[in-house]
């Protein structure tokens, strides 16, 4: 597949194309333009490095919906081994917007969960474009508690624009699925790491995301609205959505620092979809890191830290009265 | 959601004072915005400002609420001082929040605190949603989160009154994670034992709706109020149809299966005055 190109990165590309044509024609012609072509790389190198090492909200906003962006079902099969994927709420039926399964990490029995987006048209129909309905967050739920019984701990990807927005959805209890999820998380007694890959899209990518550990890939995005939703209730213009991007906060490095998430996790210059072997390897680091920290603790311990964690979060103060 | 709240809200008669008391001024007239009637301010606020004629619930401002639960002089308020910050540096969020203090009389969209109903000692939540449409920022989750730690330590059954538009956009993620907060309280409420009753009025949607809303082992709601997740425009804009009139109504999700009951506000405090008798410590023994 050619690769998708979004508007800031579009010098670099222009210039890779540049070089190619010169490689061409002297390779074509007998003229030499060696030395013009290493110019041309220099600058090349040092594009990529102003281009990606500079990215505002808005260019990681467009990384994180990058129709090639590595999804959940990819990172399952880079990391783990002898996935089987699991299907069905037993309530009502089968919500393929979320994927989930057991497998093993490294030896180790675990449960991973995720939203996961199609990778065309097709897919994406089939899987509602990664936005669940009830029976979604609900078949996660089951799954999760089948983890807790058997002592396995529960890995979670979070991609979703946020939980679809239906007439169905709503009659079947969107807004109870979700909270039941939050309140059923946190008594769960095995680790749960969650890792941001794309979107994570308000209370749907929440549902998937009470972790003792929440991480971010660097051009993935947490919101509590979507950067159009908010500027249009904010400006009253849906077109404001980049400036609206920079003022929401959303970005990993925004997270990190409104000390919301645990660990940015690298991506690749050029973003993820550029070599998902590589991505892969930049989250297992901190996903291994994270569930040795985790499995040494007692469940005791780990509901209390998870209590902690959580408690901790907000900005407040007290006025003396 | 937002915007159905907005237009519907203007409707309504609000009375902007602290501790709202029911002395209100003789000879002012009220027209109720679902059967179009005009009625003496008084008469209304008599009947805990529903409708004489048609029912139609009026919002209640928080410490209505609370003189219309509690025994007299039994309540006390826990956390009154907490005010918010403005963490994202959001345009425009402190003034809006000096402004909404000051229309309320409140400090944050919720008043948390104890007292006895009919003799029955409780915690409760109140939201009101005349403080930032009662979206819940990080006072409002730090509140009710406290709110449940003590009616635990205490021992004290919990109820929650919920009025809001969802998370507080202006404090972004640190909004969202509200939402995990105050679950992860309920869990370990719910795991010690303790009693929660949730009661939704008029609007509870959003992040509220998807956390501590509708997590009480009893969920009940006001007649008529707008309760759901998503917005009914932005789902008419997906789904390319009209919805029904009734659609997201306390009524209708009594039909689908997402409440124990509708109660009228009327009937609000015997029925859970009656709940509370029968969750007294005593049942089977372990
Ligand atoms: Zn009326």
């Amino acid at each position: 597949m050619k690769d998708q190109v979004l508007p800031f990165e579009k010098p670099v590309v222009e210039l890779k194309q540049k070089i190619a044509e010169l490689k061409k024609f002297t390779s074509d012609s007998d003229i030499d333009l060696s030395s013009e072509i290493q110019k041309l790389e220099d600058r090349l190198e040092k594009l990529v490095e102003e281009v990606y090492g500079n990215m505002q909200p808005w260019d990681r906003v467009q990384m994180a919906r990058h129709p090639q962006r590595p999804t959940t079902l990819d990172y399952i099969q880079e990391i783990f081994e002898d996935f089987i994927e699991l299907h069905g709420d037993r309530l009502y039926g089968d919500d393929e917007a979320i994927v989930a399964g057991v497998a093993k990490y490294k030896g180790t029995p675990i449960t991973v969960i995720g939203h996961q987006r199609g990778k065309d048209t097709k897919e994406n129909i089939r899987r509602n474009f990664g936005m669940p309905h009830p029976e979604g967050y609900r078949k996660a739920l089951r799954l999760m508690k089948q983890a807790d019984k058997f002592k396995r701990p529960i890995i979670c990807f979070i991609d979703t624009k946020g939980a679809y927005p239906g007439k169905a959805a709503e009659e079947r209890g969107q807004s109870e699925a979700i909270a039941r999820n939050l309140k059923e998380m946190a008594g769960l007694k095995v680790p749960i790491i969650c890792i941001v890959i794309g979107e994570g899209g308000s209370g749907g990518a929440l549902a998937l995301g009470v972790g003792d550990r929440i991480h971010m890939l660097e051009n993935s995005t947490y919101s509590v609205i979507s950067p159009e939703g908010a500027a249009a209730l904010l400006w009253k213009d849906s077109n404001l959505a980049q400036k609206a991007a920079e003022t929401m906060k959303i970005t990993s490095y925004d997270l990190k620092e409104l000390n919301i998430i645990d660990e940015i996790i690298p991506e690749l210059k050029g973003g993820a979809h550029r070599n998902i072997k590589e991505q892969a390897k930049n989250i297992d680091k901190v996903l291994h890191a994270s569930l040795q920290e985790l499995i040494s603790l007692s469940s005791e311990e780990l509901l209390e830290k998870r209590w902690e964690k959580y408690k901790n979060i907000g900005k407040y103060t007290t006025l003396s009265s | 959601m937002l915007k159905d709240f907005f237009s519907k809200k203007k409707k309504y008669a609000t009375i902007p004072r602290e501790e709202a008391k029911q002395d209100v001024p003789e000879g002012l007239m009220q027209k109720c915005p679902q059967c179009k009637k005009i009625f003496y301010r008084k008469e209304v606020h008599k009947h805990l400002k529903v409708c004489p004629n048609c029912g139609y619930h009026h919002p209640l401002t928080a410490w209505e609420r609370i003189d219309s639960l509690f025994d007299e002089n039994t309540f006390v308020e826990w956390d009154k001082n907490m005010i918010s910050e403005n963490p994202l540096d959001f345009p425009d969020y402190a003034e809006k929040l000096e402004k909404d203090r000051k229309k309320s009389g409140l400090n944050e969209a919720v008043v948390t605190g104890k007292g006895k109903i009919n003799g029955f000692p409780s915690a409760v939540a109140i939201m009101d949603s005349r403080y930032r449409m009662g979206s819940m920022g990080s006072v409002v989750g730090e509140k009710i989160a406290r709110a449940i730690e003590n009616a635990k330590e205490e021992n004290l059954p919990f109820i929650i009154f919920t009025a809001s538009g969802g998370a507080r956009m202006q404090e972004g993620v640190l909004s969202l994670m509200q939402m995990t907060k105050t679950s992860i309280a309920i869990e370990r409420f719910s795991e010690a034992g303790g009693l929660m009753i949730s009661i939704m009025t008029h609007p509870t949607t959003g992040g509220v709706s998807a956390s501590f809303a509708s997590l009480g082992d009893f969920n009940f709601a006001e007649p008529g109020a707008l309760i759901g997740f998503a917005g009914r425009r932005i789902i008419e804009q997906t789904i390319r149809e009209k919805l029904p009139e009734d659609f997201q109504t306390a009524e209708f999700l009594l039909k689908h299966g997402q409440l124990d009951r509708v109660i009228h506000r009327q009937e609000m405090k015997e029925m859970l005055t009656t709940l509370l008798d029968i969750h007294q410590p005593g049942g089977v023994s372990e």
